[in-house]
């Protein structure tokens, strides 16, 4: 196992480095963090001040990217509280990259080359690929457009299937329960993209209007085997939406009694210098190796799980 | 009792569900990278006996169930309740034909069982794996065939029905595995 991280990891290196994309390696302890409202850091105490560890790279990378960098990735270790279990470990390592006037379908292809290219080079085996729509797969199983239905609607259909405690929910959250409970295990085989999710879950994604006239956002998710592997944004370039949604975060969590967090001011900043247009996303690195290696547990492909470190 | 959250929820911890004493079985952590965290659970019924699967937001908690699992000595029964003793305090616990269940087949007295009490009083009885009865009735033995392979339904003594092998007689006293009502061979005096 051991041997196949290292295999994989150098695989990677070489995709990017003949792709001309370059590594950085952005700090993991900082004195801010995501607002996202579910997403929790981890707290630590350095140079007397209370900071975080990174959750992503994503916030450093922005800021890179602002300032001229070009197509960057960053492989390395993140950390996130309170995820543990079969797929989860509080600190995992993420590979992140961003390609400049890129949409995402563009991006979803890489990514479709990628895990193509992983499984060949690891187990000179070939896997399926295959896209499709957030509400066409939402809909055709569960009979109703997520984009469109009420919330009381959608509130209902998650009690009526068993899962009484979401009837007072959020729509993001009834919309996350429903897919990942009923919609997720109906998706193919190999890698699966699912594009145009739901504006409310946009994240740090842009928005727009598709054919039907839905407002959606430009994020996508890759399942590989059913298992969520990587989440990718046409990203948001308007330092105006991203302080807003940014500000919705926070009152969020104040709402639901959840860590206090602080608007990142250099990202903001940085931002409003501005953002070049570009895609970006994440892949979880262990979860594919998990796949890679038909592993049942995340502790299979980790040298120290949590539970011995 | 006090209340378990989620994070809390492992294998065999015993909580309240719906107004029932249940055990955890298998609790799996779920959590869409930008979602809510959820763990689907999966619960044994300790009154029916039935296995469900729930699903609870993270951080949801449940009161734990006041039950405990105690070997005790099966003493007799009369018709309405199977009575129990506690070894050590020689206290006694009545037990209803439902707690009893099946594990009535295989009662014999002075066994040690295993009594689930839940709020003090039996829930649930488990009979020892092996157990050692005499047979009531079986059709009468055919000497010097035990070669054959052939096997016979046996009543024992406590009512239940086992297949033996012909050589067996009405008196015989057999060993029985009582997970799967076999017959494990002959008893040794």
């Amino acid at each position: 196992m051991l041997q196949m991280r290292a295999d994989l990891l150098a695989f990677l290196r070489t995709y990017f480095a003949e792709q001309s994309v370059m590594e950085v390696d952005p700090p993991l302890l900082a004195t801010t963090s995501v607002t996202d409202i579910n997403i929790e850091s981890i707290s630590a105490q350095a140079m007397g001040q209370s900071c975080f560890l990174q959750t992503s790279p994503e916030f450093f990378m922005k800021r890179l990217l602002a300032s001229g960098a070009g197509d960057i990735y960053c492989l390395g270790k993140v950390f996130r509280e309170a995820e543990q279990g079969s797929r989860h470990n509080p600190e995992f390592t993420l590979l992140e990259w961003y390609r400049l006037d890129w949409d995402e379908f563009q991006l979803i292809s890489e990514v479709e080359n990628l895990v193509i290219g992983a499984y060949q080079s690891i187990q000179n085996i070939q896997i399926p690929v295959s896209r499709i729509n957030y509400g066409d797969c939402f809909e055709q199983i569960l009979g109703i457009d997520p984009h469109r239905a009420k919330l009381s609607a959608l509130q209902s259909l998650a009690e009526e299937k068993g899962y009484p405690q979401w009837g007072s929910e959020t729509r993001a959250n009834c919309l996350d329960l429903l897919f990942t409970e009923l919609v997720e295990p109906h998706l193919s085989k190999g890698l699966v993209t699912v594009y145009d999710y739901p504006a409310c879950q946009a994240a740090l994604a842009q928005t727009y209007e598709d054919a039907k006239g839905r407002l959606v956002s430009r994020r996508f998710e890759s399942f590989l085997n059913g298992i969520e592997l990587a989440n990718g944004y046409f990203e948001l370039t308007d330092a105006e939406q991203q302080l807003q949604r940014f500000q919705q975060d926070i009152e969020q969590r104040q709402q639901t009694n959840r860590p206090a967090m602080s608007i990142d001011a250099k990202l903001d900043q940085a931002m409003q210098q501005g953002l070049p247009s570009c895609s970006g996303v994440a892949l979880g690195v262990d979860r594919l190796l998990m796949q890679l290696s038909d592993a049942q547990s995340i502790n299979e492909v980790l040298a120290f799980p949590w539970d011995r470190c | 009792m006090g209340n378990y959250s989620t994070n809390e929820f492992r294998s065999g911890l015993k909580v309240m569900l719906d107004g029932d004493p249940c055990s955890i079985l298998d609790n799996e952590f779920v959590k869409p990278g930008k979602g809510q965290a959820f763990n689907r659970v999966k619960l044994r019924n300790l009154k029916t006996g039935r296995v469900l699967e729930k699903t609870f937001k993270s951080g949801e908690s449940l009161e734990g169930a006041d039950v405990l699992d105690m070997d005790m000595q099966y003493l007799y029964e009369d018709g309405d309740f199977w009575y129990f003793m506690e070894p050590d305090t020689f206290e006694q616990h009545q037990a209803t034909e439902t707690a009893v269940g099946d594990a009535k087949l295989w009662l014999k007295e002075q066994d040690t069982c295993m009594v689930t009490l839940y709020n003090g009083s039996p829930l649930s009885v488990t009979p020892p794996i092996h157990v050692e009865l005499e047979i009531a009735e079986t059709d009468p033995g055919l000497r010097g065939d035990t070669a054959q392979g052939g096997s016979k339904p046996a009543r024992l003594v406590t009512g239940a029905t086992v297949k033996v092998p012909l050589f067996l007689d009405q008196g015989d006293v057999i060993k029985v595995d009582t997970r799967t009502a076999e017959y494990q061979g002959r008893a040794k005096d």
